[in-house]
């Protein structure tokens, strides 16, 4: 039995090297490109390397067999793209004569910007921000253009509802993508204070002036708020969503003012956690080129000594893919940890536990069945 | 080297260790499985395909594994693993073969967009191939199954796989699932042809493997240029009708079928059209076998001259 200690580490390795130097890459060994692609994959940044490679003109010197999983990447990562394009071009149609602003977060935004994340990245939906009090208006619109109301059980829909800070995805009936129409970026719920009245005040307008992103600092830090409290108990933290705040961080440091904004903007926000352990954790990994001065004035805010220790600990664990064959029980309980931190911060105690032990019981009673494989369409993967 | 090679103890360490890697067409695989009746038919199944060069790199690193934890002891499963992920509902372990087979194809359809992937089957002779494109249920294996047995050689009964640089189609010549009434079929047809045992009550009906020919599989790295589209259809007791189809149909036909028409978008586009300027098209309703393998016979010889 191969010691998972040491294969985790020989896979985490490959990939942040992958991702620090891509011009090393031609020299990888067969059975490192073989680990590589899987882990990569599961990252979800084989997108990211085949645009790398592509950038240094050496998409020549990998294996054959590599080329063939770099392609297949970069030609699904062109397909969504004209997917989302299009449907931010239809959301318009739609929407046309409500005068509101749409702010497009994440993904949609990248790209519509034309920003660096959306190199060789793949994006599933389009997010869009819009003020609360316009939501009702902008989903019934919607409705009546086309989209639907994806069939949830009542329990999730009242926890949108309620508890959220977005309301259930609406899909359209024919294109099957989906639109997650959010009103803040963190739950009502949430111990974060998060009025989102600053984020459109700020929003910068794209070329078409109906289309914002948001403002540079509150694009980074929305990345992080998104990185560290929207995890998945079984994915744990995305590493593709700190390669954003890496490539965010490298784009927009490079403008007069941005990092002597973006402290004060997470405090008058309340995220400076998120950026505290972003920032440190992106150096560490990605040697993200921040100004020392930015560092030390966070160090006010930096939690106490052996909680970051532990989150030291825990962060990269969440963060980094292991050996596909051989699991790390270790990464397994620091995912678990930090999705249960997530929440913590996402509801108060009294709702948290009645929540998890709803999905507990849902997930008991087999209300996320996995699909049957032999019934499924492939073509409609 | 090719499975047979490989002692039936040899071939079960290497699927509960590292895994076994097989080379399929364009993919090459890695197989894990700690179920020892696996282990016996893949040994049986899978004895003249050839194991890849202890270097290279595997495409697809898959699993077909009892479940873990406490599940395993209450009920037999497998799991169809793929990178240490489970995507799938368990399957009862009688079923783990075909569970596997299916789980390929998936990895196939849904990872290797560097290629046009059309759902047909597809078999070649004297350098021209000809491809049937057509749904579940249309009889497309049962019919390749019959020509592979007749002289043609297998390119694959599922896929058709385009390499968008020169529009030639590689083989990718695995086992032949057959359902239900078409393994009886092509018993009657080919007693000689190899079948692997029949798997009742799976989620598709009885399901059975065919073997391919040899030299399919042999010569699975040798492309072939697409020359006819055949768009089949079984229909119990009517005669034989094999009629042209206009171009303009069949650019459809074959572009609404295509598992990823829309991620290769103007590449596909390209290649089906060329594809389908190139390619003389008919449609085949057929219901016995012998005479549909004729009619092909007979298109491919027309075609010599």
């Amino acid at each position: 039995m191969a010691n998972v200690g040491s294969e985790t580490r020989r896979a985490q390795q490959l990939l942040l090297q992958a991702l620090q130097a891509p011009e090393k890459l031609p020299g990888l060994p067969p059975a490192d490109w073989d680990l590589l692609l899987r882990v990569a994959r599961r990252a979800r940044v084989l997108g990211r390397l085949e645009s790398d490679l592509a950038r240094a003109g050496l998409l020549g010197d990998v294996p054959p067999r590599t080329a063939a999983h770099l392609r297949a990447a970069r030609n699904v990562i062109a397909h969504r793209n004209t997917l989302i394009s299009w449907e931010v071009n239809r959301l318009l149609w739609a929407l046309k004569g409500i005068d509101v602003p749409l702010i497009l977060l994440k993904g949609s935004g990248y790209l519509l910007a034309d920003l660096p994340p959306a190199r060789g990245r793949i994006f599933a939906d389009v997010d869009l921000l819009v003020p609360e009090e316009r939501i009702g208006e902008i989903e019934e619109r919607l409705v009546e253009r086309g989209w639907f109301k994806t069939e949830i059980d009542p329990y999730d829909d009242r926890y949108y509802r309620v508890w959220m800070h977005e309301i259930p995805p609406l899909r359209h009936q024919e294109r099957g993508t989906e639109i997650d129409i959010h009103h803040r970026l963190l739950p009502k719920t949430s111990h974060l204070k998060s009025d989102p009245a600053p984020l459109f005040t700020a929003a910068q307008p794209l070329a078409n002036p109906r289309l914002c992103v948001l403002a540079p600092t509150d694009m980074v830090l929305h990345a992080l708020v998104h990185l560290f409290l929207e995890g998945d108990p079984d994915e744990g933290l995305r590493l593709r969503d700190l390669v954003d705040v890496h490539d965010l961080l490298c784009h927009h440091g490079q403008e007069p003012g941005f990092w002597a904004d973006l402290g004060p903007r997470a405090r008058a926000l309340g995220f400076e956690r998120p950026l505290f352990y972003g920032l440190h954790h992106a150096q560490r990994l990605f040697g993200t080129p921040i100004p020392p001065d930015v560092l030390r004035g966070l160090e006010d805010i930096a939690p106490a000594q052996p909680i970051r220790m532990l989150m030291n600990r825990l962060i990269p664990l969440a963060l980094l893919p292991g050996h596909p064959d051989h699991p790390s029980r270790w990464a397994a309980v620091a995912r678990w940890l930090i999705y249960v931190r997530a929440h913590w911060l996402r509801m108060p105690p009294g709702l948290l536990a009645k929540h998890l032990s709803q999905k507990a019981w849902l997930r008991f009673r087999g209300f996320r069945k996995r699909v049957d494989l032999a019934q499924l369409d492939l073509r409609q993967q | 080297m090719i499975v047979g090679d490989l002692s039936r103890r040899e071939l079960g360490e290497r699927l509960a260790g590292d895994g076994l890697a097989l080379q399929f067409g364009p993919f090459n695989l890695r197989i894990r499985s700690n179920l020892d009746s696996f282990s016996g038919l893949a040994h049986r199944l899978y004895e003249p395909y050839p194991l890849p060069d202890a270097e290279a790199i595997s495409d697809f690193h898959v699993q077909i594994s009892a479940p873990r934890g406490l599940r395993r002891w209450a009920r037999r499963q497998a799991c169809f693993g793929v990178d240490g992920q489970f995507p799938f509902a368990p399957y009862a372990v009688e079923h783990a073969f075909p569970a596997l087979e299916w789980g390929i194809n998936w990895c196939v359809a849904t990872r290797a967009h560097h290629l046009l992937l059309l759902h047909s089957a597809g078999v070649e002779r004297d350098g021209q191939a000809i491809l049937f494109p057509a749904s579940p249920g249309d009889g497309k294996s049962t019919l390749c199954t019959a020509l592979v047995h007749s002289g043609w050689r297998l390119l694959s009964d599922e896929f058709g796989l385009v390499r968008p640089e020169d529009g030639m189609l590689l083989p990718l010549p695995r086992l032949i699932p057959l359902k239900n009434e078409s393994i009886e079929v092509i018993r009657k047809f080919r007693p000689e042809a190899v079948i692997g045992p029949s798997f009742l009550e799976t989620r598709k009906g009885t399901v059975a493997h065919v073997r391919p020919p040899l030299d399919s599989i042999r010569r699975a790295q040798e492309p072939a240029r697409p020359r006819w589209f055949v768009f089949p259809r079984w229909v119990p007791n009517a005669p034989l009708t094999f009629e042209p189809l206009p171009k303009s149909q069949a650019f459809l036909m074959v572009a609404t079928n295509a598992f990823n028409y829309e991620v290769l978008d103007g590449t596909a586009f390209r290649l089906v059209s060329d594809m389908v300027r190139f390619c003389d098209s008919y449609s085949l309703i057929y219901s016995d076998l012998d005479e549909a393998v004729n009619t092909l016979d007979e298109l491919s010889q027309a075609g010599d001259g």
